[in-house]
């Protein structure tokens, strides 16, 4: 009863500031728009006070920062204790050249490596490939074979870094490159940490960079988790990633359920494989975009967490912390710089970032402000890093732990977006699992149509891009440099790929790609045999098509 | 005038190995809400392929999407496969991450325009209105 009296002063109250101050406010001034919407066309009130978050219990929805269901964040002292890793990804050109990139943004502070590779490798082809034409070192570094990991972490000691490899449908066969690069080093595979990306679910949903048919390429991605559970334990075999779901066109909302889903789906695959949620799930990261708008991106991770909690304990019957922990990285949008004056992304990306870090990212990358151009420059590249410095050290927002905690808007919207959530948990559930509902395109037509709805809202003007369809320039001022991919990069890869060729043992070659096929066949775990082709330097694309031949190849439905 | 009332028909392309089919997706259905037929290719299309498709199609004009740096290998191409199997009216529009040094080139190659990013989808459906050669 008490509780009851209490909620409806509230409202009470709320009714009186409407009748008395709000009212009168309006007929002096009306508001600019009759509708506020956020940048996923999310109808936003005028106002969030007690009567918003009259549900939340403080106890089981809040709690405190390091507590279950770690709405809060993963670590007691938030920021306090550790800053987030500062994880710029990078990737152009040949082996050397991005060799290079690495070793100067470490030297400037960067705490953390994240490699981009080229087209071709994402797709599993070698240089030479005809298809790889006009692509070799364009998008991300050209890497062939182990001789090219070999030259990329050349004086990098793999023991003491951290990388972070984007590399999702051949992700297995840069694994192997990757510990036997580490081993010629004289690291040891227990102490490496670092992450692969591996979330095909994704590709399938967003991005699209597929090999095999979803049900054989789910099976690679387990042999990931089964290898590293036993050989790799501190490295993270996955990276289940939102940031391209929202790249391409889904809103905030549909970015974390499909993400999370995501996540459910690979310990589903997990657990019937065999293995132990408490061992596998807690090395399982998650990486989430940061969008324009800043609220609902801070709730977007808030939620994140909690969500993830619920489900590993609920769902799965996790007991131990680390399994329901989550963990995430942090890239700003892509989709949001412009082309049109373009130093405006700076700023942008600061926003963008710093909504990153009051949502407690564990490691974060801001982009360049000439990522809508090209890749970036060194100069470029700089300033985005300098960008999270200036954050971590300059602003205050690290000295205490959640700061936006208790707000009454972020926590209504941490609501909803949980609420949203669940609701897409439903209905991906009723189809069968995400692998079922990406088969039926459900996935993929949701996000169809919210980029198309973003793209009609910003033609109406009802979205606004500063610099695009609002204060565009006629004679906007010079352009900025850009970073240019010499087409020799494809003639020097195709030098070293026919050295690597010319050199190997021919017989071990065949022998080892053997043993891959074999082993798909077979149904037993890949990465053993993978690692041994590796070792003779069978080359990425060779290693692919071994599998390609048992598996096929993934085909899209129209949708 | 019996022109006027034949539907525009559009090939929408994605050459290369990239996967980011956003805005050719959203541009599909902008031109076919403009009231042109579309027809998308799907992702990985070499240039041959894409050739094959506006030929088989009919097309009056192809639409290619390429944000991966790859254009200059691969639009004059296309346009040259065009030309060679006769169709030397359909126009060739870019739509993509293209700098700037490299749009005279493009144009001097054949292509008609090339779009950057946050460019309007209504822009696009007029350009390709206004400059679809007309045929009998």
């Amino acid at each position: 009863m008490q509780e009851l009296k209490e909620a409806s002063s509230e409202q009470l109250q709320r009714d009186r500031w409407e009748e008395e101050t709000l009212r009168p406010a309006l007929n002096r001034q009306p508001e600019r728009k009759t509708t506020f919407e956020s940048v996923s066309l999310d109808q936003i009130n005028r106002l969030y006070d007690r009567t918003d978050i009259a549900d939340v219990d403080f106890d089981n929805d809040l709690s405190f920062p390091g507590e279950f269901p770690y709405t809060r964040g993963i670590h007691a002292t938030g920021y306090r204790g550790k800053l987030w890793t500062m994880r710029q990804f990078a990737g152009f050109g040949t082996p050397e050249e991005t060799n290079a990139r690495f070793k100067y943004l470490l030297k400037e502070g960067q705490t953390g490596l994240s490699v981009a590779y080229d087209l071709p490798a994402l797709m599993g082809y070698d240089a030479d490939s005809p298809l790889a034409e006009g692509e070799v070192g364009k998008c991300g570094v050209a890497v062939s074979s182990l001789a090219d990991l070999e030259m990329l972490f050349d004086g990098i000691p793999l023991e003491d870094v951290t990388v972070s490899q984007t590399i999702n449908a051949p992700a297995s066969v840069f694994l192997a490159m990757y510990l036997v690069v580490a081993e010629k080093q004289g690291a040891d595979w227990k102490k490496i940490s670092g992450t692969l990306q591996n979330d095909i679910l994704k590709e399938y949903i967003a991005q699209k960079e597929w090999i095999y048919p979803i049900r054989s390429a789910m099976k690679l991605v387990i042999d990931t988790f089964e290898f590293c559970t036993q050989h790799v334990p501190r490295y993270n075999p996955i990276s289940i990633s939102g940031y391209h779901i929202r790249e391409a066109g889904a809103t905030a909302l549909q970015e974390l359920a499909f993400t999370l889903r995501d996540g459910i789906e690979y310990v589903d695959w997990g657990v019937r494989a065999g293995l132990d949620i408490e061992q596998f799930v807690p090395r399982i990261s998650f990486f989430f975009n940061a969008h324009n708008d800043f609220f609902e991106e801070v709730a977007k991770y808030r939620a994140a967490r909690r969500i993830w909690a619920r489900v590993m304990r609920d769902r799965f019957g996790a007991v131990n912390e680390r399994t329901m922990q989550l963990r995430f990285h942090t890239q700003t949008a892509g989709v949001s710089l412009t082309v049109q004056q373009p130093l405006n992304n700076i700023v942008r990306v600061a926003i963008q970032a710093l909504a990153g870090v009051m949502g407690g990212t564990q490691s974060l990358h801001t982009d360049a402000y000439d990522e809508a151009l090209a890749l970036p420059t060194d100069k470029a590249a700089l300033i985005a890093l300098r960008t999270q410095q200036i954050i971590a050290e300059e602003t205050g927002v690290a000295n205490t732990v959640d700061p936006l905690g208790g707000s009454y808007f972020v926590e209504a919207m941490t609501n909803k977006m949980e609420k949203g959530a669940l609701d897409y948990f439903e209905r991906i559930d009723a189809m069968g699992g995400m692998v079922e509902a990406v088969e039926k395109g459900f996935p993929q037509r949701e996000i169809q149509e919210s980029a198309y709805q973003y793209q009609k809202a910003l033609e109406r003007g009802e979205q606004t891009i500063v610099g695009v369809n609002k204060y565009a320039m006629k004679d906007e001022p010079q352009q900025v440099p850009i970073l240019v991919i010499d087409e020799s990069v494809r003639s020097q890869q195709l030098d070293r790929l026919e050295r690597t060729r010319a050199m190997r043992d021919k017989g071990a070659v065949e022998r080892t790609l053997d043993a891959v096929k074999k082993a798909a066949e077979r149904g037993e775990n890949t990465m053993f045999a993978t690692i041994d082709a590796v070792r003779e330097y069978a080359t990425l694309g060779e290693i692919c098509s071994a599998l390609r031949d048992v598996y096929g190849i993934y085909e899209e439905p129209s949708i | 005038m019996a022109q006027a009332n034949k539907r525009i028909r559009v090939l929408v392309a994605k050459p290369g190995l990239d996967g980011h089919d956003r805005g050719a997706k959203v541009i599909a259905r902008a031109l076919r809400d403009a009231g042109m037929e579309v027809i998308y290719t799907g992702l990985r299309q070499t240039p041959e392929m894409i050739a094959a498709a506006a030929l088989q199609e009919d097309v009056d004009a192809v639409g290619v999407s390429i944000l991966s740096g790859a254009h200059n290998t691969l639009c004059p191409r296309i346009v040259s496969l065009l030309r060679e199997q006769g169709m030397t009216d359909t126009l060739v529009v870019l739509g993509g991450i293209v700098p700037q040094e490299d749009i005279p080139k493009l144009k001097a190659e054949g292509v008609a325009e090339i779009f950057p990013p946050g460019t309007s989808t209504q822009d696009i459906a007029e350009f390709i209105r206004n400059n679809v050669k007309s045929r009998d």
